[in-house]
């Protein structure tokens, strides 16, 4: 009877440990295999490395002044994650700029004032971001083939206008904006108001329902769909969300470097993509997070710096960006695949006890 | 959660491996007494640009205590140079010279280098006033005008009759250059030659040839052409020996030496001017380093002394010229021919 009594609790004790011995094992897997706790690592590798290379690298004025380098490019990259997140793709982001900018220094050379600038900059971006919704979502053509045209044709506008010449003549209060910082402390404006907006955005993609259907959309269309989720308006949200962002981009921007031309922000569409599919965000949707975007932002950014900093030629930092982005490509794959494999094994053992 | 409380902590120890680190480093920071002078181009992989670094080194070697970086976006963009300024600034570098890819965008952040400090000057593709000390052009009209006289007089032996093959009819620079050729030809050393006639070829390479041949037939003793465009150098060049009268007439003019390279070994074209790129990266050299030395302020009528190249006067605005064109001829030809 004791015996008896004795033999399974033994077991049962021994499974326990087992599984608990294992859980710790898994959870550190899991922890590592996370695409964006690999980049904070990298993030941290970064660091240390530029820091034992350049004495400029660990100071503080010049950490938080580099980051005007990518604000703007990153308060991008938010609405994207959206727009990748739900399987589309939003290729004329930079000439949506070009547009806003454009818009921006026609008011300017009209004699209106910043308030009526930054409105015109906004509405502007918003309007080119509606515009590409309509095309995708109610005529339901390609996300690519639509954006591939309004890239020429919102840049074209500029284009056509300019010509050779430029908008410089911009209110001189317009330049805090692009270029200034927090009252007496060396924060960049530019930094703080990108923040802001990642808190928002991150609340709306993890905490609240748009979220979650967002997730859903990307995963499978027609699933969402026939769950009862709008797929077509939140899809023209999103596009038109990318358009305001693109327009506060076009703001801070033509704010900071205090004219307009045609080429504007050119080759930043792929800069952007970039951030996000580097912070993990999968290209075919539905998977992803923001804080990997984050991630990889900061990554990126002051890699650019830290090898501007040791005068490295811009080759090798198109080389670097080149094969980080191939990495962050296949790599997830794999990691999933490590995951799988080890959950199987797990679940095996456990079934053989 | 306890992922993201386990990035918290990576995000500190970056912060304190930053304090670890911080204090090794900021030893070393200034160890080196040597200048660092930046030539910051318009994009990388131009060969252009890269014997602009040459000089830039060239210059180096010269002054001693000078090290010149070279540096330049992947693209054209002005947002690329305004990201490399931002790190020169950090990097606290003592001057910089810009060839710019936006003469107005790149205003702000120079203001900034140049409040914390730093020489800017601008040189090929100018700075906006405001933006830079000093604007460098590679030369001016007047010293292209009569360079161009001065060339084909030395082919001609100062007699005979030249003509000229220019751009179109409207083209200012041009017109500004062949006004000072007219200029320079009444001085007396050039009594036995004459400016016959000027056509233009319209930067197109046909309407040149045939310009070119025109000018040959109608003054069948046509000694020289001179053809201050890079189209209408070469088109002419074809033209004297379709027609056989190489030897017969000489021809000079502004050109590429990569397009003219064959021309000038065969004889066809003995020598041409052009603004050369070494010179450039060489002259914004020394002009730095007189800057940040403090030996001139870069006011107008400041004089800069500039090794080989010679003395560079400040005008009006900052705006500096380098001087005459550099002369291109069978023996430096082929160096040039492989850079632009």
């Amino acid at each position: 009877m004791q015996q008896a009594d004795r033999q399974p609790k033994q077991e049962l004790v021994n499974i326990s440990r087992l599984i608990d011995e294992n859980s710790l094992k898994e959870k550190l897997i899991l922890l590592f295999t996370k695409w964006e706790v690999l980049l904070g690592i990298l993030l941290v590798f970064e660091f240390i490395l530029f820091s034992n290379l350049s004495p400029y690298f660990l100071d503080y004025f010049n950490l938080m002044n580099s980051t005007f380098n990518f604000m703007e490019k990153a308060i991008m990259a938010l609405p994207m994650i959206y727009i990748i997140m739900s399987g589309d793709i939003d290729i004329s982001i930079a000439s949506i700029i070009a547009l806003s900018s454009f818009a921006m220094g026609y008011a300017a050379s009209m004699g209106m004032d910043v308030a009526g600038i930054i409105l015109i900059g906004l509405a502007a971006g918003t309007l080119a971001g509606m515009f590409n919704g309509f095309f995708v979502t109610i005529l339901k053509m390609p996300a690519i083939a639509v954006t591939l045209a309004t890239q020429s044709l919102f840049r074209g506008v500029s284009q056509a206008v300019l010509g050779d010449q430029a908008y410089t003549e911009y209110p001189k209060s317009m330049a805090f904006l692009g270029q200034g910082y927090v009252g007496d402390t060396l924060i960049p404006f530019e930094l703080v108001i990108f923040l802001f907006l990642a808190a928002v955005m991150g609340f709306i993609l993890h905490k609240t329902r748009y979220g979650r259907k967002l997730y859903a959309i990307g995963s499978s269309r027609e699933a969402a769909r026939f769950a009862g989720i709008n797929v077509s308006r939140i899809r023209f949200i999103n596009f038109t969300l990318m358009g305001l962002f693109c327009g506060i981009a076009a703001v801070l921007l033509t704010s900071r470097i205090g004219s307009t031309r045609p080429n504007i922000a050119l080759g930043w569409d792929m800069e952007v993509i970039t951030l996000v599919v580097l912070g993990g965000v999968s290209i075919s949707g539905g998977k992803g997070n923001l804080f990997g975007v984050i991630m990889a932002i900061f990554l990126l950014g002051y890699l650019k710096f830290g090898m501007g900093l040791i005068n490295l030629s811009a080759k090798v930092m198109v080389i670097t960006t080149g094969l980080l982005l191939v990495i962050a490509v296949l790599l997830p794959g794999f990691l999933d695949g490590v995951k799988a494999r080890r959950k199987l094994k797990s679940q095996q053992m456990a079934s053989t006890l | 959660m306890k992922n993201k409380l386990i990035l918290v902590v990576m995000i500190l120890s970056i912060v304190a491996s930053g304090l670890i680190f911080a204090g090794g480093a900021q030893e070393t920071a200034k160890e080196d007494e040597n200048l660092r002078l930046v030539l910051l181009v318009k994009s990388l992989g131009n060969g252009f640009f890269e014997a602009v670094a040459d000089g830039g080194q060239e210059a180096a070697k010269e002054l001693g205590n000078v090290e010149s970086i070279y540096q330049g976006p992947s693209a054209s963009t002005a947002e690329g140079q305004i990201e490399i300024i931002e790190t020169l600034i950090a990097q606290k570098v003592d001057g910089i010279a810009i060839s710019a890819n936006d003469r107005d965008a790149l205003i702000p952040v120079t203001k900034k280098a140049m409040k914390a400090g730093i020489k800017i000057i601008s040189f090929d593709s100018g700075i906006s006033s405001g933006g830079r000390i000093i604007d460098l052009a590679p030369s001016d009209a007047e010293l292209i005008g009569r360079q161009q006289i001065q060339l084909i007089a030395e082919l001609t032996d100062y007699t005979g009759k030249v003509g000229v093959v220019s751009a179109t009819s409207q083209a200012t620079n041009q017109n500004e250059w062949i006004s000072w050729m007219k200029e320079e030809i009444k001085k007396p050393e050039y009594s036995k030659m004459e400016l016959v006639e000027v056509v233009y070829g319209d930067d197109a390479s046909d309407k040149s040839y045939r310009e070119a041949v025109g000018l040959m037939n109608k003054y069948p003793d046509l000694a020289g052409i001179i053809s201050p465009t890079t189209i209408g150098i070469l088109a002419a060049a074809k033209a004297i020996e379709d027609e056989g009268k190489k030897g017969q007439v000489q021809l000079t003019g502004l050109g590429l030496p990569s397009e003219m390279q064959q021309y000038i070994i065969n004889g066809t074209c003995q020598q041409m001017a052009l603004w050369n790129p070494v010179d450039l990266g060489y002259t914004s050299t020394y002009i730095l380093k007189a800057l940040v030395e403090g030996e001139v302020e870069g006011k107008p009528g400041d004089v800069i002394d500039c090794g080989r190249m010679g003395q560079v006067v400040v005008g009006e605005d900052g705006m500096s010229i380098m001087g005459t064109p550099f002369v291109f001829n069978a023996e430096n030809i082929a160096t040039y021919a492989a850079i632009f």
